[in-house]
């Protein structure tokens, strides 16, 4: 396929034959290299290729690796031997010179300034994120004063989506975690016959803990991540300049009902979520425990208190709120590419999550320290 | 010789520079825009002519000098003197940014719903006259996504003539039209023009229709960042000695200008 010909002193003649296309195994310019470096006599290279059958690009990125190398030894290279469409080619991708600065540097920052450029970023989006609450807080203002403009429809059909429809998989994963707490309780308890404890365990868990828990972390993913994406696509979309243009803040427009709804959706669905739990528990005790369904009942009546659950609700509504404020605000900073909006829902899921465990952590030194 | 009659200036845009963060945009530029202009600010892409818009129509600050709105500056403005500029202003976005939720009528309807006094019933008559003002009679009840890209866009359209606004924006009208539907949107624009009385600005490279709507416009630079040409399109395709004016306007490759330079 390649041939090197020394036709004179100080000429050689690169003689191209059979296919040269891409999909073909063609040979690399390793040899050319190796030719020009054994015979340091060579001032002009030539070619020939009437026995070339066929040519694609390969042929060209062939030519032009060929001709960088003769650049670069200050060899003439004569391009009359090359197919005449070859050689306009190359001259084509030879007309534009390149932009000065255009190509990317691969500079590789030292540790410092990396870490310098990870905490101001840090800094940026803590900002950001103040600000952004602040914004809410201000928004929330105007609604109880009743100036709020936004859509009832709109925080109807949010309502229905964040509350009505999240019914479903609340209820299996609540209605499971409490039937795994009464398994896990009840290996240990019934060692020493106490399994009746089973239920004051399964209620105090839900109530206290697990409903607005895992309620959170379901609504976290479902909603957080379909608040980022809806208000992402609405970005990339400009839907929320035409917003702003029209003098509607989009903070009242979009981001207040999303908010509210969340606010109000999720104690309802923590408390539905309780009460699914203390039924998974109660299908253990009674089936595989020996307990009296009324035994069982009375039992989870007399450990949990009002309070508790009142615990769970006030939970759930933080919860409810982070999540709100995680969506949004990650969806409200979303770039303007499609990727970007994959990148908000995926930050506002792992947003979300890590706010309700922080702040789980939290509420439940307080309500320690407060004894309640 | 009207260039600097200030009686009829709508628009003044003075030493305006435009930047994101330390990256320039463009720089001291300066033009005004009259009443009744169908004002084109073209260029070759991504020198920045849908940032300018944005400054103009209040979504981007600019890094220095000043856009004026019959003498007021939108930029120095208090907030609720912006807010009240920017209930004249009708932008048409470059893919429409219909509110996607929303109907057609509930798109055209919002402004109507947030700034005037109209009852229900009213609003929708409303919505339904500009619907068919933009031939899109019998599609109030139909959402953005089902119908087409050419649609979205005169929804777009009559969505920002819901306020019936002194000045209308429009970011590419043509770009991703037909060549047909994209000369009735030129036509909507003109009627526009001669029977409200509306200023219109336009960015565009769409060479057609800059011809056919435009008699004053901007030309933007992205080498030098700045703007290199300002005026009637038709006296600059044809007078202007600026080689990268004359290849734009005349669709001629650079290098080409000394065959067709007269």
């Amino acid at each position: 396929m390649l041939e090197f010909n020394q036709s004179s002193k100080n000429t050689l003649l690169v003689k191209f034959s059979g296919d040269w296309r891409m999909s073909n195994e063609l040979p690399s310019t390793d040899s050319f290299t190796t030719t020009l470096e054994t015979s340091p006599a060579i001032r002009k290279i030539a070619f020939d290729s009437d026995s070339i059958t066929d040519w694609d690009t390969g042929l060209l990125t062939f030519l032009n690796q060929l001709l960088e190398q003769c650049g670069l030894r200050n060899i003439e290279a004569d391009r009359s031997g090359l197919p005449e469409g070859a050689r306009r080619l190359l001259d084509l991708a030879a007309a534009v010179p390149e932009r000065k600065g255009a190509r990317r540097s691969e500079k590789q920052a030292s540790r410092l300034e990396r870490i310098g450029k990870a905490g101001i970023g840090w800094y940026a989006g803590a900002h950001e994120m103040i600000t952004f609450i602040g914004e809410a807080v201000v928004a929330f203002g105007r609604l109880l004063r009743g100036k709020a403009r936004f859509r009832r429809s709109d925080f109807l059909q949010i309502i229905q989506e964040t509350g009505a429809q999240a019914l479903p998989i609340v209820t299996l994963i609540s209605f499971l975690i409490g039937l795994i707490t009464a398994y896990m309780g009840a290996v240990q308890l019934q060692q020493f016959g106490a399994q009746i404890y089973v239920a004051n365990m399964v209620a105090l868990a839900m109530a206290r803990e697990m409903g607005a828990m895992m309620t959170g972390i379901i609504m976290a993913g479902r909603t957080g991540a379909a608040f980022a994406a809806q208000l992402g696509s609405m970005r990339v979309n400009e839907e929320i300049d035409a917003l702003s243009t029209l003098g509607i803040p989009p903070m009242e427009f979009l981001v207040l009902p999303r908010m509210l709804a969340l606010m109000l959706m999720m104690p309802l669905l923590t408390l539905y979520a309780d009460f699914m739990g203390i039924l998974g528990g109660a299908l253990i005790g009674i089936t595989s425990l020996d307990l009296g369904a009324v035994e069982y009942y009375e039992q989870t009546r007399n450990s949990v208190q009002l309070k508790d659950f009142g615990m769970g609700l006030f939970k759930g509504v933080v919860f409810g709120i982070l999540i709100a404020i995680s969506g949004c605000l990650r969806g409200m900073q979303s770039g303007g590419s499609s990727s970007a909006v994959g990148v908000a829902a995926t930050s506002a899921v792992v947003t979300a999550i890590v706010m309700i465990i922080v702040s789980d952590a939290i509420l439940t030194v307080i309500y320690n320290i407060l004894g309640i | 010789m009207e260039k600097n009659n200030l009686t009829d200036a709508h628009i003044r845009v003075s030493d305006l520079t435009m930047a994101y963060g330390d990256f320039l945009i463009q720089s001291d530029l300066d033009f005004t825009v009259r009443r009744g202009d169908i004002f084109i600010i073209m260029g070759g892409s991504g020198c920045g002519k849908s940032t300018l818009l944005r400054c103009m129509v209040g979504l981007k600050a600019p890094a220095k000098g000043s856009v004026l709105f019959h003498d007021t500056d939108f930029w120095k403005a208090a907030p609720e003197e912006q807010e009240r500029m920017k209930r004249h202003f009708g932008i048409l976005f470059q893919r429409g940014a219909l509110w996607s939720s929303m109907t057609l009528a509930e798109n055209v309807g919002l402004p109507l719903e947030e700034y005037t006094d109209l009852d229900p019933s009213a609003i929708r008559e409303v919505a339904a006259l500009k619907l068919a003002l933009v031939g899109l009679a019998g599609f109030e009840d139909y959402y953005p996504n089902e119908i087409s890209g050419g649609m979205q866009k005169r929804a777009g359209l009559a969505r920002a003539m819901a306020l019936d606004p002194e000045i209308l924006f429009f970011d590419e009208p043509s770009a991703g039209l037909d060549p047909v539907s994209s000369r009735l949107l030129d036509d909507l624009i003109l009627e526009l023009r001669e029977s409200l009385g509306t200023t219109i600005v336009v960015v565009t490279h769409e060479l057609a229709s800059i011809f056919t709507i435009g008699n004053n416009s901007v030309f933007l630079d992205p080498d030098t960042k700045t703007m290199i040409a300002s005026g009637d399109p038709k006296v600059l395709r044809d007078q202007s000695g600026d080689p990268k004016v004359h290849n734009f306007l005349n669709r001629s490759a650079p290098g080409a200008e000394e065959d067709t330079a007269a």
